[in-house]
């Protein structure tokens, strides 16, 4: 008879502290001595939009006709100081996102899309570039605290102009953009070496606290001849303070970016663990406007995170007057896809990302130069992976889609225009978004911390 | 020079929204080549944005951005001006017969600016490739992360000269009270000489160019590298 096989088990007890993301991460800190660099917005799990539900019309409620009857989405920004507010047929702006960190290719992409749904895109950390400006009927110029190509010719090009004091992947840090991307005309936008890795200023050269914010924007509007909005941009950590100092300072229009937002190059632990999500920043941000009374006279742009017409809905109802999408437009460009289109042909990107060590659905190496499909690169050779004309039909249906669902949402509502989703319309799916959003838990009158 | 072509402009009686209204939409075709800016009482942003060949006096002290985003106008200022006088200017000229308070020039792509007296602190951060120079001294942490150009200083400089500096150069007669990260003092050359000559001349100082040290980047904190103390 043969002797019985014992097989020894093995046994895989699961370690929370140091899972397997841990101790990647120290293998990766004991290896090269430096902080991990990496694009896009927060991975972890957060409360979102995702987290509320809408109550649409039912018996004490009626709602509009889905196809029928028409729901307005203009929206009008910068009704406050500003002679030209900017004035979009519907209310998905594009984000600032800098030539250098994306290819002409596609700021040229986005302006075409944003300016067939009658939409704004904005500039980035690296200038106005001629392409964007062409393509784009309104296009918003960013003034960072680099002040790369920032000049006085593209400020009067501009539409409005946004002050960028934060944003949400890296509130507090400034920008940064790796040697790789340097190329000779990103070097020569920003006044600086080929090939250096580039570490911008957080802070503005010419300003520090508020009371010189103040006088900037002043400055900016004397500029300007007072004609275009100014916008000003926070990332969202103490949303209440900074919202209520932008419009002490003079803002039109005050943009707040939530945890997820993205980025194309900053320290992960940054991207990670600075600021609040982007629920409890718009609750905060609505509350501070309200407790000022300058609801409705400054309008807010929500950004970080929005994916989805419903996202949107959500957010307008919550009392943005519009959102800012950067990250998700680069996904319908093909960002993160197993394949990329290039001479009318599907290509299969899957070297590329297994030459960043990733895959598709998990890049997010847009700081390395080496995009596989040809966003976030400056290389001419990867450049060509993105063809303009399909990628602006690409981001055109994404906003339209957008745009049909954030429609059909508030008809739903039984709402005749967008702007008139109110909170009332919301509940919450989970306690935390309760709390952060400040919205009843679905099927209670409860807002946890209220009363308290 | 005809009198049409001076103008006066008190701004104890109209505002600066009304100067900077008429220099932006009026003056370019006006053939007015000469403005004096009357009792400006340290307001701000006054001249901001100029875009023609004009001779400008401001008769007073003046406060923060004045002559912002200059090209082409050559700005006096007789009196001490607030921050950030001649931010991101393009190219003409800003001089102020006094002192200056802190930011002289931030983020300058072009041009010359003149201060005849003291500079504060940060006096030419992040400039792009305007030249400044300074008859007194600057305070701390002047030309940091200034990319191209010139800062010249007949005096002294404060601690942190020149931090994360770029391609720009500074040139200090005086004493250096501290250089910042990745800025070393460098040997003078022929060319060195002669671009500091040059900019004294144009600022109308009289000091010999041999008598200045070359502060310039180090450029160790160009690249990522894990093996140097990091100051970032």
């Amino acid at each position: 008879m043969d002797k019985p096989i014992y097989r020894k088990p093995i046994y895989r007890e699961g370690n929370a502290s140091y899972n397997d993301s841990t101790l990647h991460y120290i293998r990766q800190a004991a290896e090269h001595g430096l902080y991990e660099i990496r694009g896009l917005g927060a991975k972890r799990q957060l409360p979102t939009f995702d987290d509320l539900t809408f109550l649409t019309a039912s018996a004490s409620r009626y709602p509009l006709e889905g196809y029928r009857e028409k729901c307005d989405t203009k929206t009008v920004l910068g009704t406050r100081f500003a002679k030209n507010p900017i004035e979009l047929d519907i209310p998905i702006t594009i984000a600032g996102m800098s030539f250098g960190a994306l290819t002409a290719n596609v700021k040229d992409a986005l302006g075409r899309a944003a300016t067939i749904m009658g939409t704004s895109t904005t500039t980035g950390d690296g200038g106005m570039t001629p392409e964007e400006r062409e393509s784009s009927k309104q296009l918003v110029y960013q003034c960072l605290p680099s002040r790369y190509g920032f000049n006085p010719d593209d400020l009067r090009k501009a539409n409005a102009i946004e002050m960028v004091i934060g944003q949400g992947a890296k509130p507090g840090g400034g920008g940064m953009l790796l040697g790789q991307k340097i190329s000779p005309r990103v070097a020569q936008m920003r006044t600086l070496p080929e090939g250096v890795d580039q570490r911008s200023a957080c802070r503005h050269p010419d300003w520090t606290g508020s009371d010189d914010l103040t006088i900037k924007v002043n400055e900016l509007r004397e500029l300007t001849d007072w004609e275009v909005p100014i916008y000003i941009k926070v990332g969202a950590t103490r949303v209440k303070n900074d919202v209520k100092l932008a419009v002490a300072a003079g803002a039109d229009v005050v943009v707040v970016d939530g945890m997820q937002g993205g980025t194309a190059a900053t320290q992960q632990v940054f991207i990670e663990n600075t600021g609040i999500p982007t629920l409890a920043a718009l609750r905060q941000a609505v509350e501070a406007l309200e407790e000022i009374d300058m609801l409705g006279q400054v309008q807010l742009i929500i950004s970080g995170g929005i994916r989805t017409g419903a996202d949107v809905a959500k957010a307008l109802a919550m009392g943005a007057d519009a959102v800012s999408v950067g990250q998700a437009m680069l996904m319908a460009l093909g960002c993160n896809s197993p394949t990329y289109f290039q001479d009318g042909k599907e290509i299969d990107a899957s070297e590329g990302y297994a030459r960043l060590n990733t895959a598709a659905g998990y890049c997010h190496h847009c700081h390395t130069g080496q995009c596989p499909v040809g966003i976030a690169t400056q290389t001419p050779e990867l450049e060509q992976r993105l063809d303009p004309d399909w990628g602006a039909r690409r981001v055109k249906n994404y906003l339209q889609t957008l745009n049909m669902e954030l429609t059909t949402l508030a008809r739903a509502c039984g709402k005749s225009n967008v702007h008139n989703l109110e909170r009332e319309d919301l509940a919450a799916l989970t306690i935390e978004a309760a709390a952060m959003a400040g919205i009843p838990l679905a099927g209670t009158n409860w807002v946890p911390g209220e009363g308290l | 020079m005809a009198a049409l072509e001076n103008k006066h402009f008190d701004l104890g009686a109209g505002s600066v929204r009304d100067l900077n209204q008429f220099l932006h939409k009026e003056l370019p075709a006006s053939g007015i080549k000469h403005i004096e800016i009357e009792n400006p009482d340290g307001q701000h942003s006054i001249a901001v944005g100029l875009d023609a060949p004009v001779e400008i006096d401001i008769l007073g002290h003046a406060g923060y951005f004045i002559g912002g985003m200059n090209k082409e106008a050559n700005i006096t200022v007789h009196g001490n001006v607030g921050w950030s006088v001649a931010e991101n200017i393009m190219s003409g000229s800003v001089r102020v017969k006094g002192n200056a308070s802190e930011c002289v020039g931030a983020s300058g792509h072009g041009g010359l600016v003149v201060i005849e007296g003291d500079a504060s602190s940060r006096c030419g951060i992040s400039m792009k490739g305007c030249d400044i120079v300074v008859g007194g001294s600057v305070g701390h942490m002047s030309a940091f992360m200034a990319q191209a150009g010139h800062l010249v200083v007949c005096g002294d400089a404060d601690p942190g000269l020149g931090d994360s500096l770029y391609e720009a150069v500074i040139y200090v007669r005086g004493e250096i009270r501290g250089l910042g990260a990745d800025a070393q003092i460098e040997e003078m050359s022929e060319q060195d000489l002669s671009t500091v000559q040059a900019l004294l001349q144009q600022a109308g100082f009289d000091y010999d160019p041999k008598t200045f040290k070359r502060v310039g980047s180090a450029r160790q904190l160009y690249h990522w590298n894990a093996d140097a103390h990091q100051e970032y």
